[in-house]
């Protein structure tokens, strides 16, 4: 186990080679200059030249590239064009939000998905298919922003159950904290969860059917015990896909839940610095979303070897 | 019974007192972006002028009527060739690191806004040669030529003074923990997440700050904002949607001050940026004739802002004291706009029109490429994100754009930089050496009423020509909740905390 | 794994596990009651699509001043929108883009991941590591700079929307047909059929990409409803159609500033994407089930 997790870890070096320039290329070949932006209302000329002197703008994006590979070397991520905070300061303050969010949502969407996936696949063609569908498809299209518009006029507003919006850090208090990411994490926890089911519902549907399965019911073994022993395990392949996609996507995909529920995550951190073309910060983060994704991904490859011995061994 | 009310009420009394004496009153303010650095030389953006209307005095401000007052300057003079404005500074004003504000400081912040390298205050102060400390608490500033608009300048971001013990040792980093000599000083900042201040106990009008703690969180969503201040999460947000404003007022826990703002809306069409265009809309001026007359301001206003805001045709809105009452709002007349467009031999008149990609900008589009429809105008509407535009029109690669300008106390900035012929914010390309020549006069002339005359004669002679036609002003709009007392709308759009209270829920 | 599984797999080997014939299928599917209600559904919405400027009883574009916001009645059955303009018109419309949105861009994900998967999943070793280290970077990057980068390069229409959501949802495709080949490589009868000396190319159409197939069609469909959505979301960004062209995203995406005073504008562009992910949800279920080589 432990030279395949190396060697996967190794892979993580090319990947975020392409990645990093994948973003200089995409970012520097967009329209849209950040001299103009970082000038204001005003547009003077000379504020303008400023900026495109101080950061650089001008030089070949090759050189440019080169200049940052050497700041990162040094563990230097840059600042921000924009307020002038470091790069670094600004990820580290929104970490924590970001992966508290995405391991909520993904806790709701698993405590959904699991019980009414299996279900369905069991009972499959019964009413507790149907409707299981029906519930998971209608969470996947219902829109995020309208969900959670609507959660709060109705929970905040109306029943004035919970805050309507913000973020309180953890250390200011579980509870405090929790009452902030109990909506956003059930909106995005019900997106997933559909898709997370659908999932589900139809590789169990898959597996219920191997030889393997019906060898273990002919043998005599409880209904039960097969669905979890042989079949859920292998069901849970696709499943562990879907599960590392979707959670590297919520690293930086976020986007609408943290703006109306105002949590200060990777997703708005990174759609703000593109609409400003913060070139710093955007390539920072891209940078660590990348890095958790890749480490996510990872994790999901060395489940299909415990989930599926036969795969690690080829 | 009357001993027995009088010990609730004493009993009553003393329990407001005490908990007023042990809880911190905070005010949450919902602001419809973040704002980008908080340093008074470096700054740019409007929400940024609301964070430092509690942070950093200036050396004038305005009142509700947009008229300069003094703020930590007591009064000014200005020699009779108008070269040299003597400004007198208020006496024992503290920054909020405990040094004193005086003639020295005022001259440290002046000069920083005029060099710190990248300054966006450094044109306001382009005619500012230099400044000198007569003594403690007189400073003398010199032009390169008269320049009535210097004074509204310093009643805004250029006018603030920071503590030259601060921007010192700070060097960049000023913006990340500004100290200025406001009722209020930074506590903390986290990106796109909340500003804090707290109140700054040695403030020099002390007892008009009533509140301990300011928050101000960027909520740029505007349901999302309006759905914060109903729950009581926010007590006072910013330009909430004019389309919910009904809703708001049938809140009764909400009140909602409002007051037009110095700004305008129109449209910017490109006739000559950077070189002259011969499509019909550039080229012809009946064309673009047609084209006003073909837009119904009312219908704008009505449909897209549920008639809340206030139309117009100047680059000053109608309640202005530099209005021109005499150039009335043109009316729609399709009968007019399709003669014109006879008139100039063409049938119907292809653009293409960028809008910014916000749903009130797209609408506006949409109801103008309606209306100019019916009249002969094919619009294609081309929604494009903020940086993209300002990076085509910067280049002149669009052909009409309906675009504002947030406004100045001075009509000087809202009027000059646009119509000049090198002006810095003349995106039309448009250029006329007699504008120029009067709109410069304007700028030195003496008095106001010299100066109405200048503006007015410029009007006259750049309106009809039509590269900028101007549709409506916004109003400023701050919904809040009944228990934020004495709060007052400022034409300048920013939210000044002296005097409010906040009443314990 | 049980002992007595491995004859029955090994007999099968050679001809069980294979597509069918197209007949069977078919017949199969339409025993199906529900995959033949949601075929019937998506037929009518591409009807819609098709009809509607004979089905609008208004032009979609043309707003009535006079009825801005206003709650469905005899003259607007549907109600009107935030400057006039029929919902029901804009809502039949507005079929032509998601529709187009939905399956073009899942068609681009499917045709370009699919493959790649496969050839990923089968051969592994340094093609594999090059298509999974390409996904990878595709996938950790954040979709909204994939998309405004794509309007920038090719400019912004419909086209480009569907391609900026294609590019950006195929390394989904890419790692499930590759994570399903893995499994379905290690089973019993693709070893057997290699051991058979069977080719790669026709283990790989015979045997793995059969048997890979249903995550593939269930992740395809919901996608569809991700792209519906994904549209409205570039729209927005002047990525995708413009306005005032008519999309059910773009409409619900409007609507959201108006859900108190005019809930009509979101309710019924919302409740088709709602019907049309059922129905393709629907019929995908039936399709897999039919399908599928081990169901008799």
């Amino acid at each position: 186990m432990l030279p395949f997790v190396g060697r996967r870890a190794l892979t993580a070096i090319p990947t975020l080679f392409i990645v990093t320039l994948m973003v200089f290329a995409i970012q520097r070949s967009l329209p849209g200059d950040p001299a103009l932006i970082l000038a204001g209302e005003q547009q003077d000329p000379e504020v303008i030249a400023f900026i495109r002197e101080r950061y650089r703008l001008d030089d070949p994006v090759p050189v440019q590239y080169l200049a940052w590979l050497g700041q990162l070397a040094r563990g230097d991520l840059g600042r921000s064009l924009r307020t002038n905070e470091r790069v670094l300061d600004l990820i580290g303050s929104k970490l924590p939000v970001t992966i508290e969010l995405a391991v909520l949502s993904m806790l709701v969407a698993l405590v959904i998905a699991l019980p009414i996936g299996v279900l369905a696949a069991v009972r499959r063609g019964t009413a507790v298919d149907y409707g299981g569908t029906v519930l998971a498809l209608t969470g996947l299209s219902v829109p995020n922003f309208w969900l959670g518009i609507m959660l709060i006029l109705l929970v905040s507003v109306r029943l004035g159950w919970l805050p309507a919006s913000g973020y309180v850090p953890l250390s200011e208090g579980v509870w405090e904290n929790l009452r902030r990411m109990i909506m956003p994490a059930f909106v995005l926890g019900t997106g997933l969860a559909a898709v997370l089911m659908r999932q589900l519902r139809s590789s169990m549907l898959g597996v219920l059917r191997q030889d393997y399965v019906r060898t273990a019911r002919a043998k005599g073994l409880r209904g039960a015990a097969v669905n979890v022993r042989h079949a859920a395990r292998n069901a849970l392949i696709p499943v562990v896909t879907i599960l590392g996609l979707q959670l590297g996507a919520l690293l930086s995909g976020a986007v609408l839940t943290e703006q109306v529920f105002t949590i200060p995550g990777f997703g708005k951190l990174v759609v703000d610095a593109v609409f400003n073309r913060d070139y710093a910060v955007v390539q920072g983060v891209v940078l660590v979303t990348a890095t958790g994704y890749i480490l996510i991904n990872l994790l999901v490859d060395v489940a299909y070897a415990v989930l599926d011995p036969r795969i690690g061994a080829r | 019974m009357v001993t027995s009310v009088r010990r609730t009420s004493v009993v009553a009394v003393a329990a407001v007192l005490l908990s007023a004496a042990l809880a911190q009153t905070t005010l949450r303010i919902g602001l419809a972006e973040d704002p980008d650095v908080l340093d008074p030389a470096l700054a740019r953006t409007y929400v940024g002028r609301i964070v430092f209307a509690s942070l950093c005095d200036k050396l004038f401000d305005i009142d509700t009527s947009a008229a300069i007052v003094p703020q930590l300057a007591t009064g000014y003079t200005v020699s009779d060739d108008g070269l040299t404005i003597t400004i007198d500074i208020r006496q024992g004003v503290l920054f909020h690191d405990g040094t004193p504000m005086d003639a020295e400081a005022v001259k440290y912040s002046l000069d920083r806004a005029k060099n710190l390298p990248g300054s966006n205050r450094a044109s306001e102060l382009e005619q500012l040669e230099s400044v000198t400390v007569v003594d403690e608490d007189t400073v003398e500033l010199h032009l390169s030529t008269p320049f009535a608009p210097l004074i509204a300048q310093l009643a805004d971001r250029a006018g603030m003074i920071v503590s030259p013990t601060a921007a010192e040792a700070a060097g960049e980093g000023f913006g990340n923990a500004p100290v200025c000599a406001g009722p209020f000083r930074f506590v903390e900042r986290v990106a796109q997440d909340r500003i804090v201040l707290e109140r700054f106990a040695d403030y020099y009008a002390a007892d008009q700050v009533a509140i301990d703690r300011v928050v101000f969180l960027p909520i740029p969503d505007s349901s999302v904002r309006l759905a914060n201040l109903q729950s009581g999460d926010l007590d006072l947000i910013e330009r909430p949607a004019p389309t919910d404003l009904p809703t708001m007022r049938s809140d009764p826990n909400i009140v909602i001050p409002s007051v037009p703002s110095l700004g305008y809306q129109g449209i910017t069409i490109n006739i000559a940026n950077p070189e002259p265009r011969t499509d019909p809309l550039s080229a012809d001026v009946r064309v673009r004739e047609a084209f006003e007359l073909a837009i119904d301001r009312n219908t704008i206003n009505d449909v897209v802002f549920g008639g809340e805001f206030v139309v117009g045709n100047q680059p000053v809105p109608p309640s202005s004291p530099w209005y021109v009452p005499e150039v009335a709002i043109p009316t729609r007349d399709v009968e007019r706009a399709r003669a014109l467009l006879d008139e100039a031999g063409v049938d119907r008149v292809q653009f293409e029109m960028m809008v910014a990609n916000n749903p009130e900008a797209i609408r506006v589009g949409e109801v103008i490429q309606a209306l100019a429809g019916e009249v002969g105008f094919d619009i294609t509407l081309r929604a494009t994100e903020f940086a993209t535009a300002l990076d085509l029109q910067e280049q002149g690669q669009y052909a009409a754009f309906p675009v504002g300008w947030s406004g100045r106390i001075d009509p000087d900035g809202n009027i000059h930089q646009f119509h000049t012929c090198e002006g810095a914010l003349n995106e039309s390309g448009y250029c006329d050496e007699e504008v120029d020549r009067l709109l410069n006069e304007a700028r030195a002339a003496p008095t106001t009423e010299a100066r109405y005359d200048l503006y007015r004669q410029a009007l006259e002679r750049y309106l009809p020509d039509r590269h900028i036609i101007y549709l409506y002003h916004t109003v400023l709009f701050f919904p809040h909740r009944t228990n934020v007392e004495g709060f007052q709308a400022y034409p300048d759009g920013l939210i000044r905390l002296q005097g409010v209270t906040l009443a314990q829920r | 794994m049980s002992v007595g599984a491995i004859p029955a797999a090994a007999a099968g080997a050679s001809d069980a596990p294979a597509l069918r014939p197209v007949g069977r299928p078919l017949r199969r599917l339409l025993r199906r009651p529900p995959a033949v209600v949601g075929a019937l559904v998506v037929l009518a919405f591409v009807a819609v699509a098709a009809l509607a400027p004979w089905l609008a009883p208004y032009d979609p574009a043309k707003p009535d001043f006079l009825a801005v916001r206003q709650a469905p009645s005899a003259a607007y059955p549907l109600g009107t929108d935030e400057i006039g303009r029929d919902v029901l018109s804009r809502t039949l419309f507005g079929a032509r883009a998601s529709l187009i949105a939905g399956v073009i861009s899942v068609a681009i994900a499917v045709g370009v991941g699919v493959p790649l998967g496969l050839l990923s999943g089968y051969y592994r070793g340094a093609l594999d590591e090059l298509i999974m280290r390409v996904t990878d970077a595709v996938l950790s990057f954040p979709f909204l700079i994939l998309a405004i980068a794509l309007a920038a390069a090719l400019g912004p229409s419909l086209t480009n929307a569907m391609i900026a959501i294609g590019i950006a949802t195929t390394p989904t495709f890419v790692r499930l047909t590759r994570a399903q080949v893995l499994a379905v490589g290690a089973e019993d009868y693709v070893q057997a059929a290699r051991a058979l000396g069977a080719s790669d190319a026709r283990i790989i159409a015979r045997h793995v990409f059969p048997n890979s197939f249903a995550p593939l069609l269930v992740q395809a469909t919901l996608t569809i409803a991700q792209a519906v959505i994904a549209e409205s979301a570039l729209s927005f960004l002047g990525l995708g159609v413009q306005p005032p062209t008519p999309s059910w995203g773009g409409m619900l995406n409007t609507a959201k500033n108006f859900l108190v005073q005019a809930p009509w504008m979101a309710v019924f562009p919302g409740l088709s994407i709602f019907l049309t992910v059922l129905a393709f949800n629907l019929f995908g279920d039936g399709l897999r089930d039919a399908l599928d080589p081990r169901d008799e």
